[in-house]
């Protein structure tokens, strides 16, 4: 196996890389440890194999994983910023805190102060290629943007509106992110270019966002016929104890999770609706039917 | 996360634990429903969320006045859910997160980013061996994936399950469920015990000198957890530096902020009481962890205080493979006091929780109940300790007209890497750093392997200064 590894690491020499720098701002490193848990490519292909045909990632910077060490590890993200312009995707998993000058959140240290979060989202957001807002936080502010927001919390494309930085923005949402998501949307870039993909209005690729859930629902039958859990644990729709089916856009149901092991619903849980833009404050308390005002609002 | 040391002549003479990320959780949950607690706070951590999920419960299950109610099938899923994660979240850190500190996988994979850039010079394996344990790194991916399609059997979804409530689980138990989590199981018992605990061995022999390494405050304390109908499977128990064991009560539990950035008001407080006011001005301050401290003294949690507790307990079942795995390595009980020390219990732990999890899956009974009603009272309070996988974890809520009044939350980590307490006795972390010899300060890898053992959930970044306050290096651990 080490001889197959060994020949892997050879033959990238040609390959076209593409550069990743993946940062951690205000989350719960979530949305790292589900793109680990990527079935087809796996993790380990995704870093030191040829994810396409000739292409592959070369994962520079990630606070969770990389082997290396603080220092050399800030230099490496000033170097990526200065010398590779245009020419890596950066990542963000969290949300960017803003209160304050940034105060809530730092990744590091840089000439002997705090590198905040915010800081370095706007250096190296401005140069890149593409930004990919990884996980509800990072899109749209997600839990630590909740009311009351006490830091400051904010998306990428707020925070880049804000800052007039034009970097394209790719929203991939949940809490956390389906790695099938993060993973389906890097083919899409290697093999046919940013271009090609086709978001919806909240800046999130059709291709996995497209549906609602309740659309393909394995509970639908259920709703349609009147039958509904009065309760957790009970068989039937869940529509009663809260479900947000009814206007979260996902796959979750025909994808399901954990390589297809279960999700939400299937497992007697409502959806909760994480890859929308109003989680949390908009789809809780969790357990509270929803009504038809809670769909007029979220129709616009 | 960030570490400061401060080196005089060679020795860590004073260091800093800071935690620098706060998204103020505590305040967020004021004035929600209650039963969301079990939701938001899964998000305070996604390695180890099912703790919180397990924490948030049993706290509402209080609340609610459900203690002694919640069915053995509920008992007996909860655990299940908690134990895959544990597998998921010690194998991730050993090797993932801490091997590559001992194993040299830039021989064999090569320069590859993100296996460098790292420090050098104590590397200690090389040839077969050491490309063996590079295999192992990439087969632990498989597995720690494995841990979380197991989970979701029962837990519907991970990160962030959704099978705990309060209450009870919401999945079933059926005959095919059960068998199905079996055989996935087995395979994740065949890698502990063939390959997990005969590489921490490995290791454990040619870097012995981290036996002595680390050795950290000495007392240790575990809430205990895994409720399960025949008892819990880590006992209760605070361990004093001569082995002797305390009763264990929460309310002997406080909390210092003199050197976190909260105002000064909420210093002191049982978190029953508790108090989360963000002060960032404050001069002293330097860390968004508040100093958790029982009966003022600072406690080490994690797998070696469990394993500690239940060991002077004298649990068969942890008492034999400890003293087994003791005598591979040829050192005594107070050995497991260091660096390598808590890489031998969590290795350990793993075996003892997967071996018991065949037994509360064949304890399982299809058909029978798995949660019962819940509803919200008008005013409550509620309490609901357990053990995370990096150690003791507390939710504490108070309610008030069915909402959210208070709800504060003690994670491990707060415990394991506090700053200062109000009286100047630097946490866990800091005393397991004060007094440890750096050999070359360009390269500190002791410092990085002390930070490592203790399994923080925060990535950390570590900064060294000279006895004068210049900056000398600086590294990042996770």
């Amino acid at each position: 196996m080490v001889g197959q590894t060994q020949k892997r690491a050879e033959k990238k020499i040609g390959t076209k890389k593409y550069s990743v720098v993946w940062l951690q701002g205000a989350g719960c490193t979530g949305c790292s440890v589900s793109v680990l848990n990527a079935a087809s490519p796996r993790i380990q292909n995704l870093v030191l194999d040829e994810v396409v045909p000739g292409q592959q990632l070369n994962l520079m910077f990630h606070a969770t994983i990389m082997a290396g060490q603080g220092g050399p590890v800030i230099e490496v993200l000033k170097d990526t910023e200065k010398n590779a312009k245009g020419g890596y995707i950066l990542v963000l998993e969290g949300a960017i805190p803003t209160a304050e000058g940034g105060v809530y959140g730092s990744i590091g240290e840089r000439d002997g102060r705090h590198l905040t979060i915010q800081q370095s989202v706007e250096e190296l957001g401005k140069n890149a290629m593409l930004t990919i807002a990884l996980g509800t936080c990072a899109a749209y502010g997600g839990i630590p943007a909740a009311r009351p927001n006490p830091t400051g919390c904010k998306g990428v494309k707020a925070f880049f509106d804000e800052k007039k930085i034009g970097t394209s923005v790719v929203n991939i949402p949940g809490c956390p992110v389906h790695p099938d998501w993060f993973v389906g949307t890097i083919s899409v870039i290697l093999f046919s270019g940013v271009e090609a993909l086709d978001l919806d209005q909240l800046g999130r690729p059709k291709l996995f966002y497209g549906k609602l859930i309740h659309e393909n629902c394995p509970r639908r039958a259920d709703f349609d016929k009147g039958k509904f859990a009065q309760k957790l644990g009970d068989a039937g729709c869940l529509y009663k104890l809260g479900c947000r089916g009814h206007y979260t856009y996902a796959d979750c149901p025909l994808r399901q999770w954990n390589n297809g092991v279960n999700w939400c619903v299937k497992a007697g849980s409502p959806c909760i609706g994480c890859v929308e833009p109003e989680f949390p404050d908009g789809t809780s308390p969790v357990y509270q039917k929803i009504t038809f005002e809670d769909l007029r609002c979220l129709q616009k | 996360m960030a570490i400061e040391a401060v080196i005089d002549d060679g020795v860590v003479k004073e260091a800093k634990s800071a935690g620098t990320l706060f998204r103020g959780f505590e305040i967020i949950l004021q004035g929600r429903d209650p039963r969301d607690a079990n939701r938001l706070t899964q998000r305070i951590c996604g390695v180890c969320s099912t703790a919180h999920a397990m924490a948030s419960a049993l706290c509402l299950d209080n609340a609610f006045g459900l203690d002694g109610k919640i069915p053995d099938n509920a008992k007996l899923i909860r655990a299940l859910i908690f134990g895959s994660d544990f597998l998921q979240s010690h194998i991730l850190h050993f090797y993932h997160l801490a091997a590559l500190d001992y194993v040299d996988a830039v021989s064999v994979l090569g320069e590859l980013y993100p296996f460098v850039p790292r420090y050098e010079g104590d590397y200690r394996i090389s040839g077969q061996v050491n490309a063996e344990l590079v295999n192992h790194y990439i087969r632990a991916l498989d597995i720690r994936r494995k841990c979380h399609q197991v989970l979701s059997i029962f837990g519907g979804k991970m990160p962030h399950d959704v099978g705990i409530v309060p209450g009870g689980v919401t999945e079933k138990p059926t005959e095919e469920r059960i068998t199905n989590f079996l055989w996935r199981l087995n395979e994740i018992r065949e890698f502990i015990d063939s390959v997990y605990i005969p590489d921490v061995i490995v290791i454990a022999k040619v870097y012995g000198d981290y036996f002595k390494i680390g050795r950290g405050c000495r007392r240790t304390l575990a809430y205990g957890g895994f409720d399960l109908p025949t008892g819990e499977l880590f006992k209760t128990g605070v361990v004093s530096p001569d082995l002797r064991l305390e009763p264990f009560n929460a309310d002997n539990i406080t909390e210092d902020v003199k050197h976190s950035w909260y105002a000064d008001s909420g210093s002191g407080k049982n978190p029953a009481g508790g108090q989360t006011e963000p002060e960032t001005r404050k001069k002293q301050a330097y860390s968004f962890l508040k100093s958790p401290r029982y009966k003022g003294d600072v406690c080490e949690v994690g797998p070696l205080a469990r394993l500690v507790s239940n060991y002077i307990q004298t649990d068969a079942k942890t008492k034999e493979p400890i003293d087994w795995l003791l005598g591979q390595v040829g050192v005594g009980i107070n050995a497991l006091f260091s660096v390598l020390g808590r890489h031998a219990a969590r290795a350990l732990e793993s075996k003892l929780i997967a071996d018991a999890m065949v037994d509360w899956l064949l304890a399982l009974k299809p058909g029978e109940p798995t949660i019962i009603d819940c509803e919200i009272p008008e005013s409550s309070e509620g309490v609901g300790l357990t053990e995370a996988p990096r150690g003791s974890v507390g939710h504490w809520i108070n309610i008030k007209d069915r909402k959210i009044s208070r709800y504060q939350v003690i994670s491990p980590t707060s415990w394991n890497a506090s700053p200062k307490d109000d009286k100047g006795q630097p946490g866990a972390l800091e005393q397991a750093m004060i007094g440890t010899k750096v050999k070359d300060k360009d390269n500190p890898f002791e410092l990085v392997r002390i930070v490592r053992s203790f399994d923080p959930c925060l990535a950390c970044s570590v900064h060294l200064l000279d006895a004068r306050g210049i900056r000398s290096g600086a590294f990042k651990v996770v």
